[in-house]
């Protein structure tokens, strides 16, 4: 097991490194960074060839990648624009775990904006993950349990529409309906956008009613999906041996359902929960920008638009990163769960 | 594909009452008891109506034509779906809009398919380096997000490709940009399915046949093999469809898609939360259509995927 979890880290080095060649290679290229630096104004041309050579941007790409992966504190740049390599370099690159500066917000490290934001995307998400797979067992399991039943098929006709919904629609819906027509109603309405009301500060309580909305409309998508996994592995469960001899021997139904059944059904839940939690990422940026929540999906997207390298290749970077990481988890957690698996 | 056998196989005179059914006849009759499917498809063929039928109706100028003394009416006799922030008719937007976006859908699964398959196939049937290199390559665009992807993808393509006229209408490059980042995000997949099916397909017998009798390569990888693997392509491709519809709205909700003024069902979401208290016209109406599209296409492909499994081609 150790051996494979080795071998599977060590896989992972060229995958990062193909990754993030790719991504550079498409980042460059997309736009000038230099054009206003963020501001309103447009950055005059000799401060634009000085801002080029001190971020290196007038060095080739390969260059340019090379400073970005290695740093460039062991050559020495050209600072005054003589033709001449004068100033020893003060970068150290991302293998030396340095994500550089933001080229658009002058001056402020890329680790520093991302962990700003970091906290905020995991709460949402984890949060999220929890109520997705609590709903979903329920869900799965009552219609499993209960199968052709009216609920039955009405989980299963909800959750086909669950799954071909865009999040913006149910966000825009849930929006429409529990903030907007509730507060019309006279009803408690529940606050859209941001984190918490300034007027009160950032309690928990705060927070936590401002993650009603984004919360609810992502999981009900994945909730949709999951069920209809849970369900189907549950039923195959159900017809297994095992189960009748579970409950032959006269063990309480909840003890056969939960222990003996769910475990076994899980199996491929964890694969499936393992796969999405990056898709999770991804559907933060449109959930982020409808409900103004302060995350990584609104930073990726305000320093995308601005062709800000550092900061979107330390956002992609993170996040391949954590698909890599979670793969490995699950083939882990999925050898502890059923131990017929072995890897070698 | 084989052919049934089974109703031949109790006896000859069996065989003479019950017609043998092809392949393509097992699969439609199976197809056809799926409801769901069936109903997907009769949704589809409407909103195909609906933006290709009501574009007789209305004309594309009337579409993008911008009045600002009415903006963000609500639905009324002259305008049934309102008016959006610019005084543009949201029926008419809609129609042009639904062109585009099933024509985007359409065309990225086109290059999806060609992309995945060709790649799945080259990497599957000459195995070896070109096939771990290919794989890496496919392993390393899997792993990240298709949303980043395609809004690192859009940013790079943007502007890069001239306005063309087609058909005597006008589409913005921004169209052809669409197309090809859907196109060449989505393929991984498809790649992956297509690469484990001729690894098994290549080692039977009817391929080693074929190659003592001095088949080309190409022949082998196109007319022998690929048929053998097209049902998985098929289902892929059209949930491909849907994917790549919804994909287009969620990049032109966050405004990297399609440039106005041309209409797609995304790009008239774009900023609509802004207005969600005063005008919910502008987002019901274009999220619906997409809803109902990806909803009927995910139906239909549920119902191809059990028509066309072969395990149960002789029910």
């Amino acid at each position: 097991m150790t051996q494979y979890i080795i071998r599977r880290l060590l896989q992972a080095i060229p995958l990062l490194f193909i990754i993030s060649l790719i991504l550079f290679i498409l980042m460059r290229n997309t736009g000038d960074p230099l054009a206003t630096m963020g501001g309103r104004r447009l950055t005059r041309p000799e401060d634009r060839e000085r801002l080029a050579r001190q971020f290196g941007l007038d060095k080739p790409i390969y260059v340019q990648y090379l400073y970005w992966l290695i740093g460039n504190d062991w050559t020495k740049i050209d600072m005054d624009g003589d033709g001449i390599p004068e100033t020893p370099g003060t970068r150290k690159g991302v293998l030396r775990g340095e994500f550089g500066t933001s080229l658009v917000i002058r001056g402020k490290p890329v680790s520093t904006l991302i962990w700003e934001r970091l906290p905020n995307t995991l709460l949402l998400m984890i949060t999220t993950e929890v109520v997705i797979i609590i709903f979903s067992i329920i869900i799965g399991v009552y219609s499993a349990l209960r199968q052709y039943s009216v609920i039955d098929h009405l989980v299963t006709t909800v959750s086909f529409v669950g799954y071909s919904m865009p999040i913006f629609f149910i966000a825009l819906a849930s929006m429409y309906l529990f903030a907007v027509n509730f507060k019309k109603w006279g009803l408690p309405y529940l606050p859209t956008v941001g984190m918490f009301d300034p007027q009160i500060g950032k309690t928990p309580a705060q927070v936590a009613l401002h993650m009603v909305l984004p919360v609810f409309s992502m999981a009900l998508i994945s909730i949709a999906g999951y069920s209809r996994f849970v369900r189907a592995t549950m039923l195959e469960v159900m017809n297994e041996d095992y189960i009748r001899t579970a409950r032959a021997k006269g063990l309480p139904n909840f003890t056969i359902l939960f222990i003996h059944a769910l475990k076994n059904a899980s199996l491929p839940l964890v694969t499936i929960i393992g796969l999405d939690i990056p898709m999770l990422l991804g559907g933060a940026i449109v959930t982020e920008r409808i409900f103004a929540w302060p995350g990584m999906g609104r930073l990726f997207l305000d320093h995308v638009s601005r062709a800000d390298t550092p900061v979107v290749m330390g956002i992609l970077m993170l996040i391949s990163v954590a698909v890599i990481v979670f793969q490995l988890i699950t083939d882990i957690v999925y050898a502890w769960l059923d131990p017929r698996i072995r890897y070698t | 594909m084989e052919t049934p056998v089974e109703s031949m196989s109790v006896n000859g005179l069996d065989a003479l009452e019950i017609p043998t059914l092809s392949p393509r006849a097992l699969i439609w009759r199976r197809f056809r008891r799926h409801k769901m499917a069936m109903a997907g498809i009769c949704i589809l063929v409407f909103l195909v109506l609906y933006s290709v039928v009501g574009a007789f109706f209305v004309s594309e100028s009337y579409a993008n034509y911008t009045d600002t003394s009415k903006r963000l009416q609500p639905p009324s006799a002259e305008h049934p779906f309102g008016t959006d922030t610019v005084g543009r008719d949201i029926l008419a937007r809609t129609i042009y809009g639904g062109q585009i976006s099933l024509l985007i859908g359409l065309f990225a699964v086109l290059v999806e398919t060609v992309v995945g398959v060709l790649i799945g196939a080259i990497a599957g049937y000459y195995g070896g380096p070109i096939d771990s290199i290919l794989m890496r390559f496919t392993e390393a665009m899997f792993n990240i997000p298709q949303l980043f992807l395609l809004l690192v993808m859009a940013k790079f393509f943007g502007g890069k490709i001239p306005t063309i006229q087609l058909f005597g209408r006008t589409f913005s490059g921004s169209v052809i940009v669409i197309i090809l980042i859907l196109g060449l995000t989505s393929w991984m997949y498809l790649a992956r399915i297509v690469r484990a099916d001729f690894l098994s397909l290549k080692e039977r017998e009817f391929i080693l046949a074929a190659r003592t009798i001095g088949t080309s390569n190409l022949a082998i990888i196109f007319q022998h093999i690929l048929p053998n693997s097209m049902a998985p392509i098929i289902v892929s491709a059209t949930l491909g469809v849907a994917n790549a519809i919804l994909s287009e709205a969620y990049i032109s909700f966050l405004g990297l898609g399609v440039r106005p003024p041309t209409a797609t069902w995304g790009n008239m979401l774009d900023g609509a939360y802004n207005y969600i208290e005063t005008a919910p016209w502008l987002w019901i109406f274009p999220g619906s259509l997409i809803v109902l599209t990806v909803l009927s296409i995910n139906f239909v492909g549920d119902g191809l995927r059990d028509a066309l499994d072969p395990r149960t081609l002789t029910q």
